[in-house]
Order: C-alpha cells, then sequence, then structure tokens
C-alpha cells in the first residue's frame, strides 16, 4: 500500500452519491436540435467550418482550434447546419455566446475515417495530433484542452490519473470506472506512451468508490499503474490537492504541476482519449450526472455534447415544480442555471435538480465573527476570514498579499460559515475585479505611450517646420546676397554662360539619347505604316471602311514623313556641332589643350557637356575679343552655315525630297541674317576710327 | 602650558571638523551628481495611477501634465472624472492626504466605459477629429473615410466636438461573455434594505 498524505482542512459534507449509482450508464433520445457552443474549454473561440445548410455526418469537425490553446467542435450526430448564431449558453452570467446549431436526421451516420491505428505503434507526436483533432478538453471541470496540457515543456516522472471526484451528488467518473475498466486502463496506457513511459503512474481514488476500486484492482495486476486509495474528504479531487495527496508535494503558487514532472488527468479525459485513439471517436459525448430530488429517475446518461439541459432533464424525468434550483456542476463549486435551453458541454459533469430540501434558501449574511472555522477547512492554507475584509474593502494590495490568486474556490469556507456569508462569491468578484484592473492597467499603458509618442511626432513636426522656414530665410538671405556680388563684378558674359549652362542642364538629353529616341519614333511610324498599307491593300474596293483606311493610311504617312524629318534635322545638327568642334579645335593656344584632351576622352564625356565646354571656350573668346572681332566671327559662323544649308538644297533637289521648300527657306533666311550681320559688321568698321579718335 | 595646550585642543578640535565637513561635503557633493534623479519622480508614479484617457476634463492638456500639475501647483487631486472615486483614493494613498469626493465641476463619473464610432457613410474626411485624438487611434486620410481603432480609444470624447457633420457618436462598450466576472453578493444591509441586523442598529436614527 503506498503511502498517501493528507490535506490541510476540508469537509465532511453529505455524499448524496448513491441516488444517481442506482443505475447503469442509460442513453438519451435523440434530440431534435443539437447546441453547439463555439467556445466550450479554456481558449479561444474554435472556427466554424460550416454554413447553415450544410448536411454534417456524426463525428465531422464543424469548427476548428483557432491557435495553439483552443479545441475542435465535433458534429454530434448527422443533420443538417441550422444556423450559427448567439445562443444562451451554460454559463454563471447566463449570456449568449456564438453557437452551431444542428437540427439532428436521427439516421446517425458517421463520417468515413482513416481506420485507427495501434497506439504503440504510433508515436506520441501522432497521437498528440489524435487528441487534438478530437477535440478533447478536460472533462473534469475546468475544460482545458488535453493536447496543450499533455506537451509539457518538462520532463514527466509521474502521470497522476484523477478518480477523486469528491464533490458531492456527482458519480459520472465512479460509473464511469465501474463500467468501462478496461478503456480506461487502455486509455492510461496511451497517455504513459504519449509521456514516454513515466516512472510513476498513480490512480488517486477516494475510498467511497469501492466497486471502482474493486472492479479496477483486478486489471492492473501486471502493470505500473498503482491504484491508491485516501479517506474521503472535500476538495481532494483538486488537481494541486490529489497531487499532494498522492506524492507529498505542494504545486507552488503561481507554478502549474508540469514543473514539478507531474501531469494529472481525469478519468473522463482518459476515457476520451481511449475512444479517439482506439476507436476514432472525436469527443461528441460524455457521461453526465443528472440528480437531485426533482428527478425521478437519477442517474448517469451517456448525452451528446450540445443536447439542451431541458432534454436531458426530462429524460430522467424532471419535475419543474419541484426543483428549487437547478445547479450545473456539483452543489460546491456548480452555479445555477437559468435558462432550460442551454446545452449540455464537454465540461459539463452534473446537472442537479434540487429541492428546497436539498438546496435551502440562502440565509440573510450575518457579520464575521472571526471565528477562524473557514481558515481550518482552506485546503490551500489561507485565511478567509482576512481576504473577506480586504475584498470588501477593495484593498487589491492586500488581497494580493494574502494571496487570493490561491483560492481554488471549492467553497469550504463558505459551508462551514457559522455568520453564512457567501464567501467564495467574494472571492470571485475580487479576483475578477483585479483581472479587470490588470487589464484597464495594460490598456492605460498602451494609451500613455500611444499619448507619448503623438506628443513626440507634434513636436518633431513643429521642429521641422521651425528648420524648413529658417532655410527658406537663409536661402533668401544667400540669394540676395550673391546678387550683390553679381552686380559688383559686373561680368555680363560669364551670366550669360552660366544661363545656358543651366538651360542645357536642365532641359535636354544627350544628342544621342535623342537620336536614338527619333530613331524609335521613325521606326515606329514606319511599322504603322506598313500595317496601315497592308489594311488598305486588304479591303475591298466596295468596302465601307475603305474610306477610314484610307484616311488611316494617309496619317500613318504623314506621321512617318514627320518623324523622318525630326531624324534627319537631328542628325544634321549633330553633324554642325561636330564642325563647331573641329572649328574650335582649330583655335590655337591654350585651348588647344583642353580641345586634345577632349578629343581624347570625347567617348566618354557627355556631348553634352561638350558643347557646354565649347560655349564656355567660345564665350571667353568673345569676352576677349573686340565687338568688331566678335561680328566677325558671328558672320565667319553664319556663312558657314549657310554654305550647308546651300549644300542641303543642292542634295535635296537632286534627290527630289519632299522637304525642298524648307531647306530654301532655311537658305534664304540665313542670307538674310549674314546680310544684316554684314551691314552690321562694316558699320563697325566706319564706326571703329572714329571712337578710337575720341 | 596650560593655555598653550587648550589653544592646542581647540585648534585640533577645529581643524577635525573642517576636515569632517569638507570629507562629508565631497561624498553628499558627489552623491547629488552621481544619483541625480530627473524630474520628479512622484508625478511618475501620480501619472501611473491616472487612467490615461488623455481627455482633458481636469483642465490640463493630458494625464501627465494633470500629474505635473498636482506637484507643482499644488492641484487638487479629484479633477478626474473617468479615473472616478478608485483615481482619487488611490491617489490620496499615495500622497498621504484625505480623499475628497469628486469634483462634479469638471465631470460625473462615467457609468460605462465608452468608444468612439464615426457613422463612417456621413464621413466627409476632414480630419479634424485625427487631429483631436490625443492617442492617435482615428485612423483616415483627408478626402477619405474615416475610422476609430476601438481598442485604441480611450473614450475621451475630444473627437466629437470638431467634427463639422456631427457623425462621431460615443456608444456604450458592449459587454461580451469574456468581460463578465462574478459581481460582489449584496452586503446583508442591501438584502434586508434595513439598517442592520443588531436590534439596535435597525433604529438608525435613534442610534445616531
Amino acid at each position: 500500500m503506498k503511502k498517501t498524505w493528507d490535506i490541510h482542512g476540508g469537509i465532511h459534507p453529505p455524499e448524496n452519491k448513491s441516488q444517481s449509482l442506482q443505475r447503469a450508464i442509460s442513453n438519451v433520445p435523440m434530440p431534435d436540435v443539437l447546441i453547439l457552443p463555439l467556445n466550450q474549454h479554456i481558449g479561444a473561440s474554435a472556427l466554424p467550418l460550416v454554413k447553415p445548410g450544410d448536411t454534417v455526418l456524426k463525428g465531422q469537425m464543424i469548427a476548428e482550434p483557432n491557435g495553439f490553446i483552443s479545441a475542435a467542435v465535433h458534429a454530434p450526430t448527422s443533420g443538417t447546419i441550422a444556423a450559427i448564431e448567439e445562443r444562451p449558453i451554460s454559463h454563471p452570467s447566463g449570456m449568449s455566446a456564438p453557437c452551431i446549431v444542428l437540427h439532428s436526421d436521427g439516421d446517425e451516420r458517421w463520417v468515413e475515417g482513416p481506420p485507427p491505428a495501434d497506439y504503440q505503434s504510433l508515436s506520441p507526436a501522432q497521437l498528440l495530433t489524435i487528441i487534438r483533432d478530437a477535440g478533447i478538453t478536460g472533462m473534469g471541470g475546468a475544460g482545458f484542452p488535453t493536447a496543450v496540457k499533455l506537451q509539457p515543456r518538462q520532463s514527466i516522472d509521474t502521470l497522476i490519473i484523477n478518480a477523486t471526484e469528491c464533490e458531492p451528488y456527482i458519480t459520472a467518473d465512479d460509473i464511469l470506472i465501474r463500467e468501462r475498466t478496461e478503456d480506461i486502463v487502455t486509455g492510461i496506457d496511451i497517455l504513459a506512451h504519449i509521456l514516454g513511459r513515466p516512472e510513476q503512474i498513480l490512480i488517486g481514488i477516494e475510498d467511497n468508490k469501492a466497486e471502482a476500486y474493486e472492479a479496477l484492482e483486478p486489471l492492473l495486476k501486471d502493470t505500473a499503474i498503482e491504484l491508491v486509495e485516501f479517506p474521503t474528504k472535500y476538495p481532494s479531487g483538486g488537481e494541486k490537492q490529489v497531487i499532494q495527496i498522492l506524492t507529498g508535494q505542494e504545486v507552488p503558487s503561481g507554478k502549474l504541476p508540469a514543473e514539478l514532472g507531474i501531469v494529472c488527468q481525469n478519468v473522463g479525459t482518459v476515457y476520451a482519449i481511449f475512444r479517439a485513439v482506439c476507436k476514432g471517436e472525436p469527443l461528441v459525448s460524455r457521461i453526465t450526472t443528472v440528480t437531485g430530488n426533482s428527478c425521478r429517475t437519477p442517474g448517469n446518461y451517456e448525452v451528446l455534447i450540445g443536447t439542451p439541459a431541458v432534454h436531458l432533464l426530462t429524460a430522467a424525468g424532471f419535475d419543474e415544480f419541484l426543483c428549487q434550483r437547478l445547479i450545473l456542476g456539483g452543489p460546491m463549486t456548480g452555479y445555477t442555471l437559468n435558462d432550460l435551453s442551454a446545452p449540455v458541454i464537454k465540461s459539463t459533469n452534473c446537472l442537479l435538480a434540487a429541492d428546497a430540501a436539498e438546496s435551502p434558501q440562502q440565509g440573510i449574511p450575518q457579520a464575521c465573527i472571526r471565528c477562524g472555522h473557514c481558515a481550518e477547512v482552506c485546503p490551500a492554507k489561507l485565511l478567509p476570514q482576512q481576504l473577506f475584509w480586504y475584498a470588501r474593502s477593495k484593498d487589491y494590495d492586500k488581497l494580493a498579499a494574502y494571496h487570493l490568486g490561491d483560492c481554488i474556490e471549492c467553497g469550504a469556507c463558505s459551508y462551514v460559515c457559522p455568520s453564512e456569508i457567501p464567501l467564495v462569491q467574494y472571492y470571485r468578484a475580487a479576483k475578477a475585479e483585479i483581472r479587470v484592473m490588470e487589464q484597464e492597467n495594460i490598456a492605460a499603458d498602451r494609451s500613455r505611450q500611444r499619448f507619448e509618442y503623438h506628443q513626440e511626432r507634434l513636436a518633431k513636426a513643429e521642429q521641422e517646420k521651425i528648420a524648413k522656414r529658417e532655410a527658406r530665410k537663409k536661402a533668401a538671405e544667400q540669394a540676395k546676397l550673391s546678387a550683390q556680388d553679381n552686380e559688383n563684378i559686373d561680368t555680363e558674359d560669364t551670366d550669360v554662360v552660366a544661363a545656358a549652362l543651366a538651360r542645357v542642364r536642365s532641359s535636354k538629353p544627350s544628342p544621342e539619347e535623342e537620336h536614338k529616341r527619333l530613331q524609335r519614333a521613325v521606326m515606329a511610324a514606319e511599322s504603322r505604316l506598313a500595317k496601315a498599307r497592308a489594311n488598305h491593300e486588304l479591303c475591298a474596293a466596295d468596302d465601307p471602311r475603305r474610306a477610314s483606311r484610307e484616311a488611316t493610311l494617309e496619317q500613318a504617312r504623314l506621321r512617318h514623313n514627320e518623324a523622318v524629318e525630326q531624324l534627319t534635322r537631328h542628325t544634321d545638327s549633330n553633324d554642325t556641332s561636330k564642325e563647331q568642334q573641329n572649328h574650335t579645335a582649330e583655335i590655337p593656344a591654350r585651348t588647344q589643350h583642353q580641345n586634345q584632351n577632349q578629343n581624347q576622352d570625347t567617348v566618354a564625356l557627355d556631348r553634352a557637356q561638350l558643347a557646354i565646354e565649347q560655349a564656355q571656350q567660345r564665350a571667353a573668346q568673345q569676352a576677349e575679343m573686340s565687338a568688331q572681332e566678335k561680328l566677325q566671327l558671328q558672320c565667319d559662323s553664319l556663312r558657314k552655315r549657310l554654305a550647308k544649308a546651300r549644300d542641303r538644297l543642292k542634295q535635296a533637289e537632286s534627290d527630289a525630297d519632299d522637304n525642298i521648300e524648307a531647306y530654301a527657306t532655311a537658305v534664304t533666311k540665313l542670307e538674310d541674317k549674314l546680310a544684316v550681320r554684314q551691314a552690321e559688321v562694316e558699320q563697325g568698321l566706319a564706326k571703329t576710327p572714329a571712337e578710337s579718335d575720341s | 602650558m596650560t593655555d598653550m595646550s587648550a589653544l592646542e585642543l581647540l585648534l585640533t578640535a577645529v581643524i577635525a571638523l573642517v576636515l569632517l565637513s569638507a570629507i562629508f561635503g565631497a561624498i553628499l557633493g558627489f552623491a547629488a551628481i552621481r544619483f541625480k534623479v530627473e524630474g520628479n519622480p512622484l508625478v511618475d508614479q501620480i501619472d501611473a495611477l491616472l487612467p490615461q484617457t488623455q481627455c482633458g476634463q481636469c483642465g490640463h492638456p493630458g494625464c501627465r501634465p494633470y500629474a505635473q500639475a498636482i506637484i507643482d501647483e499644488g492641484e487638487a487631486i479629484n479633477h478626474c472624472p473617468p479615473g472616478g472615486q478608485a483615481t482619487i483614493n488611490a491617489l490620496a494613498n499615495l500622497l498621504d492626504i484625505p480623499a475628497p469626493e469628486l469634483d462634479e465641476e469638471h465631470g460625473e463619473e462615467a457609468e460605462v466605459k465608452t468608444v468612439a464610432y464615426i457613422r463612417e457613410a456621413e464621413c466627409i474626411g476632414c480630419t479634424k477629429c485625427i487631429v483631436a485624438c490625443p492617442v492617435d487611434a482615428i485612423l483616415g486620410a483627408a478626402k477619405l473615410m474615416h475610422t476609430v481603432i476601438a481598442v485604441e480609444c480611450t473614450g475621451c470624447d475630444l473627437c466629437v466636438e470638431p467634427c463639422p457633420v456631427d457623425c462621431i457618436d460615443m456608444l456604450p462598450v458592449p459587454g461580451e461573455l469574456a468581460d463578465w466576472h462574478w459581481s460582489t453578493p449584496r452586503s446583508s444591509v442591501e438584502l434586508l434594505k434595513k439598517p442592520g441586523i443588531i436590534a439596535t442598529d435597525r433604529h438608525g436614527d435613534v442610534a445616531a
């Protein structure tokens, strides 16, 4: 016999378990409507995979887990999805939550799935996937996703199966062990396999379940599983309590059993795992105790998840008029269910329809007389009277100092309180308020941060504005200053050059690019022309579209001519600039050196840059030359251009070009210009002696 | 001889005192520089207790400026309606002064938390509310519809007034299942609707 330890405090309320143990597990007739809340567990709500009108089969996943800590929901029977809407759920608030509403067709057609494999041949990861896909959550009450609990970061040396079921009235686990013993032993073996065969596998059971003990014992003879019986006491069934009873270790405040290398699972969960792994059935039903004096046939029922409470109660012979209070869960930790249409969910282990005798009216709480009974029975070794004191005055710091967070809300303190103070309610409210406050603090911190960022942003924008203003001011002053300087120096020529420089820089692309661009244009125009011509030829003479085709052809031709003209003009001007280059090369002395350099690097140098430099040189030369010489020079260049224009005209005449006229006008214009310049030169020549005289 | 020794004694004492004060002065001076605290740490503590709605109902442009004013200008601590009595109590506890009632001049404590909601069809995209929002919880651009990032909204109300088309409502935050929690049980006084259970308390006026 393994040694067991005792927990602090605890109470011995009337067990009232025999009522529901009179008959075997019975089935409930199929309800017409099943209501499946999307959140039956701790964690994020599941995401629906179906839409209203869909037909589903029994065991089909109808909502998938949303994130790691979440659980799937499966169709408990075959039928049609009627709606996905807010329905009252079994929750102490009596509020509604999103539910999938399923109309059963009564056929119970199972979904086709892969045949279940031998679990020994599967890896723990594969088994965990099966458990997760089966939507299994803790069946003992809290409803934490089992797959998450079975993959702790720490290595596990102890597996505890919680068969304590310490709360009065509830017998679901007891009857499950009695009737499905072998399945549960297999389920435990699956768990051991997943956890890498822990050193210790313990089943903790209270000594009031003699039948269950006797059923289990022979099956465990040749296994590593140890069955441990300990005295009945409420609340031995709490996870931390059962761990303490079986191992003598206390789970430290704010830590998980896994940190001690312990995993604890409820018997109901073990059975669900067996069904999922060995039968391939997801969690679609559970054993629920329906009891209380208001039920004619109290007992344990195998009920589909989602069955409305009223349906289950009717099956158990519920008498509405006798019922004083309908409690979901046990009498110690349960809560009143006000809406009978709320469904049975994965964690519903008991429906207690209590009559007046079983559920006496809560008396008027009297003042705390500091008797200390509550502290004597508290299994968490807290000081309930102090917690009550501080909960009433909302002294949250003190509540934290007295470890309110370690309260398991078992209700033992309220049970023994001679003043009938609903202590647990105070603790629940205070815990919630602390949680709300923490959330508000987080929100406030965020707001503070956002406000600070906002302020920072505004300050930055203001600074930038000021900086910009300053920069503008400075630039204006600079411009003013430089304007003054220019006036002082009086170098008009350089100004002209600078302006020309700026113009060249800003406007023109390099001549090569321009040339390429024009060539492209010509090519495009040619292709358009060819296309238009082809179209035109294809067209029959009497085609009504012929006129428009002709117009298109004409347009294309014009465009093409234009493009060609632009290209030739550009090529010509390039030639001129080249000539100019040669011309400047003739200019002797200091420019020669530069020109040589230029000639060497012509390829590399940007042509625009070249032109600029030439212009600069010319300007420099012109600045050195007298007005007379300048005019002379201009005349020379004009003459050259005229000669070229004439050549082009001749060329055009010989080629019978379309643009003869344009060339002719260019020649006459140049002739006019030259005449004007020559006249100026002659005038200047006449003037110069006079000027020099004066 | 005795005179001399007395003088010596005096000198020794004076020198010792001067030396000591010089040493301690140096230590204090070093500490003043080395352990200098920027700003008043009390302002941070007060700011941490304020609800950070940045609503300006206290007459200061945000929670921190109010905290600063409490310290610098001796502003009263009961000017924060969003924080309500809980904040006043916490501030009084921190500053070790008696907790006053909320100053109604600055507004009443809100019963329910609210959040701004823009009727988007009516929004003309003027960006006025975006400028007004102290926590940048409104999203939008000029001539485009704006919307409130509900989780970031502190319910401060500041965006309602600048809206030229009055398309912003302050809606109560809907109670969700996740927000539900047990409420504190009613006390015996409330249950009985009488002054008390002890016989002499039942006639409250007589006892008082």
